[in-house]
């Protein structure tokens, strides 16, 4: 079903965090953007869809001062406006925000840092762009920042602070069908497995709350209303979002999941594990009988490697991409 | 990241040290008395309460440099010498070792049980001196109560942070190449068999539901390995059986343990890496690394009867030439305090080191103790 292709190589190998890789298609200058993060720095690759050019760049997380120990990035994700393409980066001092090809810093957001180290770590994670104008960014404390972002220009503000999860986020996602009509447009998760639904507006209004067993989940998507989940017990789990019923329970992999993906015009879903595994799933809606279905299409094994971060490359699924803990490559897969 | 990561990398760095040094001891044939007395008189510094005190207090993680110092620190707290090539290479084996128990945990709080299978062989290093003994089972009543109540959630990011440390290290070690648990390439084997962690089910099974809850469907698909089911529970307690075998001695069989330098660093310069600043030791970590360090207890360095050097080679000619063929992208840079012109981090270190003394009094030649420290991390 789907082939192996020519490798992108990255500057650094990639850091053991969830969701670490992130992936930006320029239709109009045929580049895909990707990228990756090691411990302090963003890597940046610029790839030509010829497949005959690479660029390269590096982002570190901002220092307020040289002194201070260095501040590892938790994620990088691209966030895509209606008007305007960001490049947000959640590291343990603060939130950075760059134009999408990483050449200029348009905003920075200090995090309340203590003056020495307390037991709870502080850091940002979790990162998405919600609606037409917000990008919601979580932190370790369980709140998750709202931010105001105008269609151009620097001017980007703190709109709101959601409170509702008491443990570190762990991911955030925003409805990615495209439809409008859909009620829940922002799903958040946490450290403990539980997963918020909000409504997004001047005021985040949360609609429905899926609690956890102490299982992480670790990486979230909501497509068409629905909440697909994975958990550190290599399961996935399916929710509709409003009502928390749920469709569907998967015993995917054999260890944790790092990250889930989903193609939003096919209903493709890409899951990938600590256990080396990277699975295409396919998801089946039926309005009528308002169920969802899940059903298994195709492995890949990356021999002898972790998968941290594994993204579809187009919204069709037509191609994805995986990066591994220590690897310093990004490896693609192409429909056959 | 975590701020609770340190004290788990230094115990089990420190149990795999105990475990080569025990080897290496008995390999060169180095009489009970003497051999006894070095292991005892590191796990006594080890588990020194003050420095452990120190330890223990949330902090980021050190980086690779001062984290030696450390260790080369604690690799002479007896009659025992080390020469360049052999700490070099002590280090090399110790965090190779530590970095394969971290990935191959099946759980991320299976590190803790890793910790406690260390903690039960540094007990029965011990076992005849209790005095060593309480200050061990005090450290075990530590790990209990600091790492027993997180969530799962909170070890994954412990783990997390253990892996950028021990990121883009692949030294290969003899003894993991000939048990096929490493490649010639320098990466660990992650097998897709065996049973899956507690917690976990085998993959394979999907579960379709109606509205109301019922199952409707269920489906199996091909997990692509070859999973069996979870063993029972490791005990997270002072005693038990921790079930797991990572983190238990595998030096046991007396095998000659060579690490190998070529072919490891890789061609891509990494252009940053984690805690590199412009000095050779930044400010903060140097007077955290002083705090840490003031816990650490000196023996004076034995005349040359009751002092003797251990080799981790087979000849001194073969030790020699690791020393001059080490690649430089793989030496660890050993903290020069000296070549640090910050004046008030040397007074630290001193003041540190002048209050204590073995005897633990106040030293009057408080200038002199800090000397002594200064000139050995030198030697170092």
């Amino acid at each position: 079903m789907f082939h192996k292709e020519k490798s992108i190589q990255i500057k650094n190998s990639a850091s053991a965090l969830y969701n670490n890789l992130s992936v930006l298609r320029i239709a109009p200058r045929r580049l895909t953007y990707f990228t990756v993060v090691h411990a302090n720095v963003v890597n940046m690759v610029s790839a030509s869809w010829d497949g005959l050019n690479y660029s390269h760049r590096q982002l570190q997380s901002k220092e307020p001062n040289v002194a201070t120990s260095t501040s590892l990035i938790m994620q990088a994700a691209f966030c895509v406006l209606p008007s305007r393409d960001l490049l947000v980066v959640s590291s343990q001092k603060g939130i950075q925000m760059y134009e999408s090809d990483g050449s200029i810093m348009v905003y920075w957001h200090a995090l309340d840092t203590p003056e020495a180290p307390t037991e709870q770590a502080v850091f940002a994670r979790g990162i998405s762009a919600v609606s037409d104008n917000y990008i919601c960014v979580g932190v370790s404390s369980g709140a998750v920042l709202v931010f105001d972002v105008p269609s151009k220009g620097s001017n980007i503000t703190l709109s709101e602070v959601l409170e509702e999860h008491k443990e570190a986020i762990t991911d955030i996602a925003a409805e990615c069908s495209g439809s409008q009509e859909r009620l829940a447009s922002l799903v958040t998760a946490d450290d403990g497995g539980n997963v918020c639904v909000w409504k997004s507006g001047e005021e985040f209004q949360l609609l429905n709350k899926i609690p956890g067993l102490d299982i992480t989940c670790s990486s979230v998507k909501l497509w068409k209303g629905t909440v697909l989940a994975g958990y550190g017990n290599g399961q996935i789990r399916l929710y509709e979002a409003v009502t928390g019923i749920l469709h569907a329970e998967v015993n995917a992999h054999a260890r944790w999941i790092y990250s889930l993906d989903v193609a939003p015009f096919s209903g493709l879903l890409l899951s990938a594990a600590e256990d080396s595994f990277v699975r295409v799933w396919h998801l089946a809606m039926t309005p009528e009988t308002n169920s969802v279905e899940i059903a298994h299409l195709h492995n890949e094994c990356v021999t002898d490697t972790q998968i941290c971060g594994a993204k579809f490359c187009d919204g069709d699924g037509y191609a994805f991409a995986v990066t591994g803990y220590d690897l310093s490559e990004i490896i693609r897969y192409v429909q056959s | 990241m975590s701020t609770r990561t340190l004290p788990l990398l230094f115990i089990n760095l420190g149990g795999e040290m105990l475990y080569i040094l025990d080897q290496r001891l008995r390999a060169q044939n180095i009489p009970a008395d003497k051999a006894k007395k070095v292991m005892n008189d590191i796990i006594t510094t080890m588990f020194n309460k003050k420095f452990l005190e120190e330890l223990f207090k949330p902090q980021e993680l050190y980086s690779k440099k001062a984290l030696r110092t450390v260790f080369d620190r604690l690799a002479h707290a007896s009659i025992m010498r080390l020469n360049q090539a052999s700490m070099d290479k002590l280090y090399d084996l110790m965090t190779m070792a530590f970095k394969y128990q971290v990935l191959l945990c099946l759980r991320p709080k299976d590190i803790l049980l890793v910790s406690f299978n260390h903690m039960d062989a540094i007990k029965d290093f011990v076992k005849d001196t209790p005095s060593i003994l309480s200050q061990v089972d005090e450290t075990y009543q530590q790990l209990i109560e600091i790492y027993t109540p997180l969530s799962n959630g909170e070890f994954q990011l412990i783990r997390q942070t253990l892996l950028i440390f021990f990121q883009d290290m692949h030294i290969r070690v003899s003894i993991f190449l000939k048990d096929k648990v490493q490649n010639s390439n320098g990466r660990f084997v992650l097998p897709t068999s065996g049973p899956v962690p507690r917690g976990t089910q085998i993959p394979g099974l999907i579960r379709i539901f109606s509205c109301a809850g019922e199952e409707l469907t269920r489906l199996q698909f091909n997990n692509g390995g070859n999973y069996s089911s979870a063993q029972r529970e490791g005990s997270f307690e002072i005693f038990g059986d921790r079930v797991t075998k990572l983190g238990t001695n595998m030096y046991s069989v007396s095998r000659p343990v060579e690490t190998h330098m070529s072919g490891t660093s890789k061609s891509s310069a990494q252009h940053t890496k984690v805690n590199t600043v412009p000095n050779p030791l930044a400010k903060e970590e140097l007077n955290l690394l002083s705090r840490l360090m003031g816990g650490l207890e000196v023996q004076k360095p034995g005349s040359t009867d009751t002092g003797f050097r251990v080799n981790l080679f087979a000849t001194d000619e073969e030790e020699e030439e690791a020393l001059i063929s080490r690649p430089d992208d793989l030496s660890y840079g050993i903290v020069n305090i000296q070549a640090t012109k910050d004046q008030q981090a040397n007074a630290e270190l001193a003041k540190i080191m002048g209050e204590f003394t073995e005897s633990g009094e106040q030293s009057p030649s408080a200038s002199s103790k800090g000397d002594d420290l200064l000139a050995m991390m030198d030697g170092l």
